[in-house]
């Protein structure tokens, strides 16, 4: 008896070579292209100091990943880079723990309802298009708000007048809240009540659009709680990792879309992306770099858009519910 | 006297519905190439091959036998559900679906000729011949209902799974090396369901059901991808915490590795 008839063609051997089956995703892709993402996100998020999960999440989805499997896996990923950031900033001293402990209270707190509103919105079948529309709002206004901040820069820079420096305002309804506390590395004394929330933003964000969400994080901490820059970055970072740590947790143990093996892939891209990421960030002034990622945040949000509203070439989707008995 | 009478008129009623034939009496014996098929991280799709032979008693002979055969292969069962998009307030969104109730994960047909050569449109019904008198069941709230061949959500779902490769009919796929010896190919892309597949090999004869026989062969997963997929679905604490884990030993290194300052 012949055994199995093997009728590969040497093309279709070459591509095999290449390809790795994702054990979650459930779909084989290309290992070098999963590899140049990573990498191309590492060189941005490493250019712009910030995790990059904004612009991976959307290119896995891309690629044919189904956006849950992709919000669970780049959760890992950002815990990778922001572990090495956050260590980074660590040995500066550049972290502030008190103030890290009470954004990351209601960091926990944010991340268990996302987890829980992803599961729900999963079952309903409006996982998809909450992710979307999420991207679209999100994106469209961060983006568009940073780009225009950019472009003003770089307009009075060019007729050559002086940057007005734009002194934070007062926020006195902010130093009328009660539970003040004192951070000392920052040098702030300030409500809990707001970091809190923020946490909880942050993290209830991250769960469901697979961000670490610096990108919101950092202007909320300098604008609202006024964390001056020495640690706005490191103190953020922390806050990214344990959020996106228990994400990854959370999701792996509720809706099991963790896929463990592309994860790891992106994590290697990533963090050699983000070196020479890095080494360009410096090479570029800083409005330049605000122009340029907010035209990028932006980019990714009418995508997004654009995919909503365009007629869907298959108005008809399937998805497995698992086996009834 | 009525019971016999009884009797009669019953094994000649099956006669007349062609399940049982007592002028023939042939025999399919089969088997396929593989009855394990291990798929491994670099698994691109294989085929499959089904053997198979007619074997008759002395009486019939193979020239007036003109033999058709019509193979089906089932894989696992799971629900799925099938959504529809529409536009609301401008943009797409799912709103109808249907469900499918332990719908075969990969489904192929195959025959000799077209099923309308092999069988009558009452009999390829009955048997269940092509993908569109195959049974899948539709959960439409509250009840469950077998649906229509010509259902939306049901021409959609074929089609679906037909574009992922996993439900194909092939009328031409079968084929006779002598006049009682056949062999079919049975396709497996590279993402196809694990689990136990089952072969029903149908034999016809002028029209009439003859006989048929059952075979069935295993999809597993093997080594690492195996084993990550089983972890994920069975321990997804444990998972998440190794996920974790790599997570920061991959962040440190390369904290390590790039170090600079």
């Amino acid at each position: 008896v012949p055994a199995v008839s093997r009728k590969a063609s040497p093309n279709k051997q070459e591509r095999q070579r290449v390809q790795i089956y994702l054990p979650i995703a459930d779909i084989p892709v290309n290992i070098f292209l999963l590899l140049a993402m990573g990498a191309a996100v590492g060189f941005v998020s490493g250019m712009f100091g910030i995790g990059g999960g904004f612009l991976m999440t959307p290119l896995l989805i891309f690629v044919g990943i189904t956006p849950g499997v992709a919000v669970a896996s780049v959760a890992s990923h950002i815990a990778a880079s922001s572990f090495s950031g956050a260590l980074a900033y660590w040995r500066r001293r550049a972290i502030d723990p008190a103030l890290a402990s009470v954004l990351l209270t209601g960091g926990i707190i944010g991340t268990t309802l996302g987890v829980t509103t992803f599961t729900l919105l999963r079952s309903l079948g409006q996982l998809d298009l909450m992710i979307a529309l999420s991207y679209v709002v999100l994106l469209s206004g961060v983006g568009g708000a940073m780009f225009w901040e950019g472009l003003r820069a770089i307009l009075r820079a060019y007729r050559g007048e002086a940057a007005t420096i734009r002194r934070p305002g007062s926020h006195g309804w902010i130093h009328g809240l009660p539970l003040k506390m004192r951070f000392k590395r920052s040098k702030i004394y300030i409500s809990i009540i707001p970091v809190v929330a923020i946490g909880i933003l942050i993290g209830f964000l991250g769960a469901v659009m697979g961000i670490g969400g610096g990108f919101i994080l950092v202007p909320l901490l300098i604008y609202l709680v006024r964390v001056p820059t020495s640690t706005v970055i490191g103190t953020s970072m922390v806050l990214t990792l344990v959020t996106m740590m228990f994400a990854t947790v959370l999701h792996a143990a509720t809706n099991h879309l963790v896929d463990a093996v592309l994860a790891l892939i992106l994590m290697v891209g990533g963090v050699i992306g983000a070196q020479f990421g890095a080494r360009a960030g410096q090479m570029i002034r800083g409005e330049q770099l605000r122009l340029l990622l907010g035209l990028l945040v932006l980019a990714v949000g009418i995508r997004f858009a654009v995919q909503l509203v365009i007629r869907p070439e298959d108005l008809f989707t399937i998805r497995e519910t698992g086996v009834s008995e | 006297m009525s019971a016999s009478r009884l009797a009669i008129g019953f094994v000649l009623a099956l006669i007349a519905t062609g399940i049982v034939s007592p002028t023939r009496a042939e025999r399919l014996i089969v088997s396929v190439s593989n009855h394990r098929v291990t798929v491994t991280p670099n698994y691109a799709g294989e085929e499959l091959v089904l053997f198979g032979s007619v074997e008759k008693d002395g009486q019939t002979h193979a020239a007036q036998a003109g033999y058709d055969l019509v193979v089906t292969v089932s894989g696992p069962r799971t629900d799925m559900v099938t959504r529809r998009k529409e536009r609301r307030f401008g943009i797409w969104i799912n709103t109808d679906s249907r469900q499918f109730i332990a719908a075969p994960g990969y489904l192929a047909l195959f025959a000799n000729r077209p099923f309308e050569a092999i069988a009558s449109p009452e009999l390829q019904r009955r048997q269940q011949l092509g993908l569109s008198n195959v049974q899948l069941t539709e959960r439409a709230s509250p009840d469950d209902a077998d649906v229509m061949p010509d259902d939306a959500f049901r021409r959609a779902f074929v089609r679906l799974q037909s574009q992922r490769g996993f439900y194909r009919e092939d009328t031409t796929a079968v084929t006779f090396l002598t006049s009682t010896l056949f062999r079919t190919g049975i396709p497996l892309p590279a993402a196809v369901p694990i689990g136990t597949y089952d072969v029903e090999i149908k034999l016809f004869a002028k029209g009439v059901y003859v006989t048929k026989t059952d075979t069935a062969f295993e999809i597993v997963k093997v080594g690492f991808e195996q084993f990550v997929a089983g972890t994920a679905r069975q321990n997804g604490l444990v998972y998440g915490l190794v996920t974790t884990a790599m997570a920061l030993m991959t962040g440190w290194l390369a904290s390590i590795v790039f170090r600079r300052d």
